[in-house]
């Protein structure tokens, strides 16, 4: 029985054995000289672990009687994280080593909190989940503070870790409420004591739950560290952040309100929807005065996830479908746009002023067209793949009688369009200035290449994303 | 030849990706080869396009030359064209090669120019082939992203105002149009334009907070509908983008903006709103017939006090888009006729006097009007062209636009004679501020220092001149040409409205007795 467990969460035990004896291996002898080769290493590992789980799960099988999961939902949302998680570590080795901030420590802590979101998005227990979460919050926080000498990096890293506390507080509250009202900490057990007439304690549990995991995906009005984070660390971090714990956190929100709550969908809908809304307005509003593109991004992050929380609004297969599918166009655009951010430089410097892009296309017509097609992907405009991400999740909406929600939503995102729009300004219309350096980094070109094209050739098929994300979405909703 | 229709809509962006890809440098000769290459481009588009039209059976009021590809989501790729699109179809790859043939001076980043407008014109040809609700929402919002570029970066002083203006307008109108369709999608189970033209949307009246919808689903429909179709049309209350967009877009970018761009709000209407909404139509027509007469009046006046030549013409397109509106919303044979001639001939002629703008702009750097006059003196066969489109303008009979204008007032008459009386007089205006315009610019004596030195029209330009001319004069005297291929399928709509709205009146009586 034991055996057939392990042979389940393989991959989460693989990937934590491989980063334990990395870490030994690299204390032990060179130290940060190993750090460049840990790096590819941990992120070629990622690529193998994507690649099995793609291609070797099948069906749905639950380990250690039922705290674990290994569904189509699951894999999807892993094979997401790991080839994201993959993307941003290859894209910061170069950036971070000639800044010396590239520490061994850096690799094996990403790959700690991969693990962390691997049980997050598998977990089916409400024991499972909080362990998932905290190995990979508390990786999260180290990494956000890594630049251990600036001081706004040790504040992103400190704010990070005091609000997450506090949410990682809220969460347990509610989870004890929902142990304390359904006697079971398994969302099987929950499901069945949801089922018919909750009690009004379960009501409660669910709120602070729903509140924790909203601190999580950095939807408003739960987002308040998103900004200083993003802006304090340092910049490749701050990309992973954008990323792979996006995803885990909108997975493990999608697995605990379907899984454990999915017989009650009218009673969390509305709080769901409420943050949607909230989020897409304030984070198209809030984003318009920013100068820094990294602050930009943090607004914009929460705009996005008030669109992917519209999908989950909707409470139906239709929603979770258009969710994972709007997480991975999310990301993909996301991974591009930081490769773009992490190559801005002057005299060898980091530059993060969105007025430093003035004038952009001219010296760098190229990288200035690809940064064109990710904003208008970002705003969503058609013929751009992020335009799909929204009409999968406006049509989950209106389908599930959301249609107020739908309208909120298209009116945020023109709001949003003209902070997009304005980078287009700058790099296009604007007025010349200091020329930004003239290299970029293969790794991060081919990135932001490669990201720009998949925004413009996706409107073929979307790679054929589509039914794989309809059958995670069955897998997770019955 | 099953696919003429993708063919013709991609030629464009295979022009457009041979010159992102092949063409290096941005010396004198590299300019001139992706000027070559664009004016080849558009006119072999416009071949492929003759083809079409040739190939078409105005007497099949149904879409032919169809083509159908599953997509993503349910969607389809689905292309085809019926007499109301093929017009539009042909007025795009007509003026397409004037375009570019009118923007051979431009110097400053002449290869990103050409890309732009050959985007724009896959994109618009898409707009006017689309048969599924989604892919024409794609076509009709992309064509923001060149447009948008074209007024930022090749645009006059203001244009950072008027690029932001002009996209966030029209992105905030079509966003409404899209949830609609979402709407339609999730009720009808299809995106599929033509199924959804003989599928009825509810019309049981319903209130949301109190407020009594009359016609039900299907006004709230036309309504974001109309809130995409009017901005960009653009209608009286929100056409303040396109004074803004006109007068700091570069000359070639106004062109395609009142010749083809705006013929895209009047195209949805008799594509979506009219069929798809018959009732939702039948409920607000009445306030679209107002709101063009309001229009008419109120934009000619405005027209006359305007300083700057570009302005004074984009007002006068917007009072000319009120005919076409005006007749759309009139829903009978000879107003919907009337206004799918208008917005041809208004192709023709506003493209026109944007060019004729733009010749003295090249000249003298300012679309003043106080900066000219006498230039009669100098620039003999500039005055004849100019003295032709705006008596075009006006609506002298023997051109297109008298056609238009009086099958429009025809129309209207019928159904409402007071909004008909009213419009009537926007004739008078057109023609006093066109008259005044051109007494201002061309007549007197030339007593300004900086024109003593001005010189005629070169070869180049007459060459663009002379297409449009013809075209002019051969609709206004033979409109057969136009009105053969619309008539049926203009008969089909108007017939398959009545019937729909005939019905909800009959559901009326009864439920009231």
């Amino acid at each position: 029985m034991i055996s057939a467990d392990i042979q389940i969460v393989m991959p989460e035990i693989l990937l934590a054995v491989y980063a334990m004896l990395a870490l030994l291996g690299a204390v032990y002898t060179t130290k940060d000289k190993m750090a460049s080769l840990l790096t590819w290493v941990t992120s070629g590992l990622f690529v193998l672990l994507a690649l099995w789980i793609g291609m070797n799960g099948q069906g749905t099988q639950t380990a250690f009687d039922g705290m674990f999961n290994d569904d189509a939902f699951a894999r999807f949302s892993k094979v997401t994280i790991l080839l994201s998680a993959a993307a941003v570590l290859v894209m910061s080795e170069a950036y971070m080593k000639r800044r010396g901030l590239l520490r061994f420590e850096y690799p094996i802590l990403v790959a700690l909190s991969v693990v962390g979101m691997m049980v997050m998005v598998s977990a089916g227990d409400l024991m499972a989940l909080y362990m998932g979460l905290e190995l990979q919050s508390l990786a999260l926080y180290v990494v956000a503070s890594l630049r251990r000498d600036s001081v706004k990096s040790t504040e992103a890293g400190l704010k990070y870790f005091v609000l997450g506390a506090l949410s990682s507080g809220l969460l347990l509250y509610g989870a004890s409420l929902t142990y304390g009202f359904a006697g079971t900490t398994l969302f099987s057990g929950i499901i069945e004591a949801s089922a018919h007439h909750p009690s009004l304690g379960l009501l409660f549990g669910i709120v602070f739950l729903i509140a924790g995991l909203a601190f999580k995906v950095s939807a408003a009005p739960f987002h308040m560290w998103t900004p200083d984070v993003y802006q304090g660390s340092p910049t490749p971090v701050t990309a992973f952040f954008a990323t792979a714990p996006k995803i885990a956190a909108m997975a493990m929100f999608a697995r605990v309100v379907h899984d454990a709550f999915g017989g009650i969908v009218s009673e969390w809908q509305q709080i769901v929807a409420f943050l949607a809304v909230v989020s897409m307005f304030l984070g198209a509003v809030a984003a318009i005065g920013q100068k820094d593109i990294k602050r930009l991004m943090a607004y914009s992050s929460i705009a996005h996830m008030g669109f992917a929380l519209m999908g989950l609004a909707a409470g139906t297969v239709l929603g979770v479908q258009a969710m994972l599918i709007y997480m991975v166009i999310y990301v993909t655009m996301n991974v591009g746009t930081f490769a773009f951010i992490l190559g801005m430089e002057r005299d060898g410097r980091p530059v993060t002023s969105i007025e430093s892009l003035k004038m952009y296309s001219k010296r760098q017509p190229l990288r200035a067209l690809a940064m064109l097609v990710l904003m208008f992907s970002l705003a969503g405009v058609p013929p751009m793949v992020g335009f799909f991400g929204k009409f999968y999740v406006l049509r989950a909406a209106y389908d599930a009688g959301l249609g107020w929600l739908a309208i909120a939503g298209v009116i945020a995102s023109v709001i949003g369009a003209f902070y997009y729009l304005r980078i287009v300004y700058y790099m296009y219309f604007g007025e010349e200035t200091d020329a930004l350096d003239g290299k970029m980094n293969p790794v991060l070109w081919t990135f932001l290449m490669a990201s720009a094209l998949i925004m413009l050739v996706g409107v073929v098929n979307l790679f054929g994303i589509e039914p794989m994300a309809a059958s995670a979405a069955a897998a997770l909703v019955n | 030849m099953g696919n003429i229709l993708s063919l013709t809509t991609f030629i464009p962006l295979l022009g457009a990706v041979i010159l992102a890809l092949f063409l290096r440098g941005d010396d004198a000769a590299a300019q001139r080869n992706a000027k070559w290459v664009a004016m080849v481009t558009t006119l072999v588009t416009f071949l492929t396009s003759l083809f079409i039209l040739s190939n078409f059976n105005p007497n099949d009021t149904g879409f032919q030359m169809v083509e159908t590809r599953s997509w993503l989501a349910g969607l389809q790729y689905k292309m085809g064209v019926d007499g109301i699109s093929i017009l539009f179809v042909m007025l795009t790859t007509f003026l397409m090669p004037l375009v570019i043939a009118s923007c051979w001076n431009v110097t400053t980043r002449v290869k990103e120019y050409m890309i732009a407008f050959l985007l724009l014109e896959t994109l618009m040809l898409g707009v006017f082939m689309a048969l599924d609700l989604v892919l024409f929402y794609l076509f009709f919002e992309a064509g923001l992203i060149p447009m948008f570029l074209i007024i930022g970066i090749w645009g006059g002083k203001n244009r950072i105002y008027a690029s932001f203006k002009f996209f966030l307008y029209t992105f905030l109108g079509s966003v409404l149009m899209l949830v609609a369709m979402v709407a339609m999608f999730s009720q009808a189970g299809t995106t599929d334009i033509p199924t959804l033209m003989t599928f009825t949307f509810g019309s049981e009246n319903f209130s949301i907070l109190g407020v009594q919808i009359v016609g039900g689903m299907q006004t709230l429909l036309w309504l974001a509908f109309f809130a995409s179709f009017a901005v960009k049309m653009p209608m009286l209350p929100v056409h303040t983008w396109l004074p803004d967009a006109h007068v700091q877009a570069p000359t070639a970018g106004s062109v395609v903006l009142a010749a083809i761009l705006l013929k895209m709000g009047g195209y949805g209407f008799l594509r979506f709103s009219l069929p798809m909404f018959p009732i939702g139509s039948e409920v607000m027509g009445p306030l679209v017939l107002w709101l063009s007469a309001i229009a008419i009046v109120y934009t000619s006046l405005v027209a006359l006090v305007q300083e700057d030549m570009k302005k004074l013409i984009a007002y006068s397109s917007v009072a000319h888009m009120g005919y076409v509106t005006m007749g759309i919303f009139a829903v009978n044979q000879h107003g919907i006729d009337g206004a799918i001639f208008q917005m041809i001939s208004h192709g023709f002629i506003s493209g026109a006097l944007f060019l004729c703008v733009g010749v003295i702009y090249d000249r003298m750097h300012t679309r003043e009007i106080d900066a000219y006059g006498g230039l009669v003196n100098r620039m003999p066969a500039y005055a004849l062209i100019f003295m032709f489109f705006t008596m075009a303008n006006v609506g002298l009979p023997g051109t297109s636009g008298f056609i238009g204008e009086f099958l429009v007032l025809v129309g209207i008459f019928q159904v409402n004679t007071w909004v008909a009386a009213i419009a009537t007089t926007g004739v008078i205006f057109s023609a006093a501020y066109a008259l005044w315009l051109y007494r201002r610019v061309v007549m007197g004596d030339l007593i300004k220092e900086s024109l003593k030195t001005i010189s005629d029209m070169t070869k180049r330009e007459k060459v663009i001149f002379i297409p449009l001319v013809v075209m002019t004069l051969l609709l206004g005297v033979y409109p057969a040409l136009v009105l053969d291929i619309i008539g049926p399928s203009v008969a089909a709509l108007v017939e398959n409205y009545e019937t729909a709205v005939a019905g909800f009146e009959t559901v009326g009586q009864v439920a009231s007795h």
